[in-house]
């Protein structure tokens, strides 16, 4: 039986270095999470934490991999939502590689992959993030390839 | 017209996009757009329910043929698909994709689901889970900034041709459902 997992895939008009900064970077993180931000390094072994504007934990855990600007492993629990955090800690891996394209036009894509994999049983948990991924990444494409945000929307605990 | 509740969605796929409900509902049907975003590919769109639907290659050849299952402009699309173009494809079921449209504060939320009418082996849905964010994060960015993306569709993996191959032969579509 496979675990209760989200996958999403994005193309971005980006570089991998580009895309992993956006990630890893608190400023970054604030415009197209919806002013949500990140607490870490980044670092294996790291804290890692996601804080609303007024300084509460939405969610947090540790970092287990970082290679950049390829993969990024986060170990994560939601701490704000108590049907949520019930269901314990999840594994986010996002892999960051560059897609095929087509030379003659001389295109580029960054191919932006996240799997959010619950590590015991719920279907709560998986399903917030279901809602939560394509809002996010859809808002890190537009800011990267047009340098503002599709939507701000403000996040209600 | 087929029956859409025997249809069950196994993959859907969101985006947002910095653009109106009615330029994202004239992306999905103008083939100067589709062109550009969807691997080259032009639509041919009878703008009624129950009108004609094709997808073609750029050198005319057809690729998907169906019918207009909803046209509600500019809030869902539906259309049933027929993949002739590919070497057995043609002899498996039809699919069906919606489009649905809808407000999202100052973005429009697209959302696509791929149903199927039968128990379709996860190899075969590879196919779709490849394509789909190609063509719709493509879609985004050219209604975005003008550009779409130009990754390129890869040919699908082994075990996809495989699945086609062993579900056109076995028919699996013409047993009892399971229920699922």
């Amino acid at each position: 039986m496979s675990k209760p997992t989200f996958v999403y895939v994005t193309y971005i008009r980006s570089t991998p270095d580009k895309v992993w900064a956006a990630l890893t970077d608190p400023q970054a993180i604030k415009k197209f999470w919806f002013g949500i931000t990140a607490e870490s390094d980044f670092k294996p072994g790291s804290p890692w934490a996601l804080k609303f504007e007024d300084g509460r934990t939405a969610d947090a855990g540790e970092i287990l991999e970082a290679v950049p600007p390829r993969r990024l492993v986060i170990r994560w629990r939601n701490e704000f939502k108590p049907e949520l955090k019930a269901e314990g800690y999840s594994r986010c891996t996002m892999e960051i590689e560059l897609a095929d394209y087509y030379p003659e036009s001389g295109g580029k894509a960054v191919k932006l992959t996240i799997n959010h994999e619950l590590e015991g049983d719920g279907t709560k948990f998986v399903e917030a993030v279901s809602g939560g991924w394509p809002k996010v990444l859809s808002n890190l494409k537009s800011l990267l390839e047009t340098g503002d945000v599709a939507f701000d929307e403000k996040v209600h605990a | 017209m087929i029956d859409a509740a025997k249809f069950k969605p196994k993959m859907i796929y969101v985006t947002y996009i910095a653009a109106t409900l009615e330029k994202v509902w004239h992306a999905l049907i103008d083939p100067a757009f589709t062109k550009q975003y969807f691997f080259g590919f032009a639509v041919e769109i009878e703008a009624r329910t129950g009108g004609h639907f094709r997808i073609l290659w750029p050198d005319g050849r057809v690729h998907v043929v169906g019918e207009v299952v909803e046209w509600s402009p500019p809030r869902r699309l539906a259309v049933t698909w027929l993949v002739e173009g590919m070497k057995g494809f043609g002899e498996l079921p039809e699919c069906l994709v919606t489009y649905d449209i809808a407000p999202s504060g100052e973005a429009t939320k697209l959302t696509m689901s791929e149903s199927h009418s039968w128990d379709v082996p996860r190899d075969i849905l590879k196919g779709g889970e490849m394509g789909w964010p190609k063509i719709l994060s493509s879609l985004k960015s050219l209604l975005e900034t003008g550009k779409p993306l130009t990754a390129a569709n890869e040919p699908p993996p082994p075990e996809f041709m495989e699945a086609v191959k062993r579900a056109v032969a076995d028919k699996p579509w013409l047993r009892p459902q399971t229920g699922r």
